[in-house]
């Protein structure tokens, strides 16, 4: 038996891989960001705000942590046109991370804010800051401070979830892949150097947020000014 | 033509719902006793095991499980052995769950106190029997919550089988829905049957939690 692997057919087809490249982190960038905005007022709605947000808030996040992205996405893609909602493979995939992400993310972000003690909250309230204010200023940035690692995982998480999203014919990275295995019937080699490309990215990504999340998002620098 | 009513797609569904139990037995028990080989390895300290034990979660929690299953699917046709997408499936979920589980498994051992260790060393308890009776019955009183939570984890996972032509849940949704022209109920019943095998697993995996840190 004799494996002969050609990698060298799969890179040649490098323009495919690197416009494969740029859709997973582009659609990874715009749902990671409206993604923790969901995740954050989800985590509002069910820490500090009214009471009848609590559990559709609460229904929501049972929902998504409890079937799988492929289905989401696919409810989303085939199932919504149905209803006369027409979205393109790009829409529907990022609409699919948003909704999926903002679930996870306020599932940790919840438990970031219960872990904060309540004279906290009181410590605001009494500097006659309003609730939304106390809630934005006092207990999100070092909630979201404790919960940074947990985030950062689920934002990889959702990076290599991303590659589902090529089974509506986004044009991703693993989409990239199964295009030039179409072409040149090398599937594996084609899988093998997708899967590298991910785990480079996984790492890359992980050493950016760790160092974005300090200094943009929960302020740290202010601590040392 | 023939007519979908709405208990043929349940009855379809259910029966789907089999492979998708069976595939996910298949992955966790697998990958239970990977992770389990793997584990020893690494806290016995091998030659070269904890770096490779590393190495190997990372590049499992580092790539997509789509990527994994595609890669055992074509791997497999690349040793000569003719596919399954049984064969296929089976091999990457059990992979994929064995890193995770490994990890979750290691921190386990990990939050066993350096003192349980060195009291069954004095008691002359070899590496074996340390582990045996000390040390993993206390990691493994740690790891039941976190080990069912990840249950459900495989269990979405097997989702992505479809992609490779497992026969299981979302494909029949899917096969089901180019019979029907159904898609908006069909992948609602989908959704919903995984949310039924989901939720008390994940249910139950909070309690247990709850449970133990009440305990501490």
């Amino acid at each position: 038996m004799l494996i002969a692997l050609d990698f060298w057919a799969v890179l040649a087809e490098w323009p495919l891989l690197l416009k494969g490249i740029a859709w997973t982190l582009g659609l990874t960038a715009v749902s990671a960001v409206l993604g923790l905005l969901v995740g954050v007022a989800c985590a509002w709605a069910r820490t500090d705000g009214p009471p009848w947000l609590g559990w559709p808030a609460a229904v929501y996040v049972e929902l998504i942590r409890n079937t799988p992205f492929i289905v989401q996405l696919f409810f989303i893609f085939f199932g919504l046109p149905a209803m006369g909602l027409r979205l393109s493979p790009e829409v529907a995939s990022i609409i699919a991370m948003v909704v999926n992400l903002g679930a996870y993310s306020g599932e940790i972000v919840r438990a970031g804010i219960s872990a904060t003690p309540r004279g906290q909250i009181e410590a605001g309230l009494s500097l006659a800051l309003s609730r939304v204010q106390t809630f934005r200023h006092v207990l999100l940035p070092p909630a979201l401070r404790r919960v940074w690692p947990s985030l950062v995982s689920q934002l990889i998480i959702v990076m290599l979830g991303s590659a589902v999203c090529g089974q509506i014919s986004t044009e991703e990275l693993s989409y990239a892949a199964n295009l030039i295995q179409s072409r040149n019937f090398r599937g594996f080699e084609a899988n093998l150097i997708a899967g590298a490309i991910y785990l480079l990215l996984a790492l890359a990504l992980r050493a950016l947020l760790n160092w974005l999340g300090p200094r943009f998002l929960f302020g740290e620098h202010r601590r040392h000014a | 033509m023939l007519e979908f009513s709405l208990w043929d797609i349940l009855r379809n569904l259910l029966l789907a719902g089999r492979w998708t139990i069976v595939l996910s037995l298949i992955a966790f028990v697998g990958g239970g006793v990977v992770a389990m080989i793997l584990l020893i390895a690494r806290t016995a300290r091998w030659r070269g095991a904890p770096t490779f034990v590393a190495g190997y979660v990372q590049v499992f929690q580092g790539t997509p499980l789509l990527i994994q299953l595609f890669l055992a699917y074509f791997g497999v046709a690349l040793l000569g052995v003719e596919t399954s997408a049984w064969t296929a499936a089976s091999v990457a979920l059990t992979l994929y769950t064995s890193a995770y589980l490994t990890e979750i498994w290691q921190g386990c051992v990990r939050a066993v106190p350096k003192g349980q260790w060195e009291a069954a060393q004095s008691l002359a308890l070899d590496f074996r029997e340390q582990l045996r009776y000390v040390v993993l019955p206390q990691a493994g009183r740690l790891a039941i919550a976190p080990t069912v939570g990840f249950m459900v984890q495989v269990i979405k996972g097997t989702a992505l089988a479809s992609v490779i032509g497992f026969v299981e849940l979302t494909k029949t949704g899917t096969m089901i829905t180019n019979a029907t022209f159904k898609p908006f109920l069909v992948y609602s019943c989908v959704g919903l049957m995984y949310f039924i095998l989901c939720f008390p697993v994940s249910y139950y995996a909070r309690t247990l939690e709850r449970k133990l840190h009440v305990k501490h």
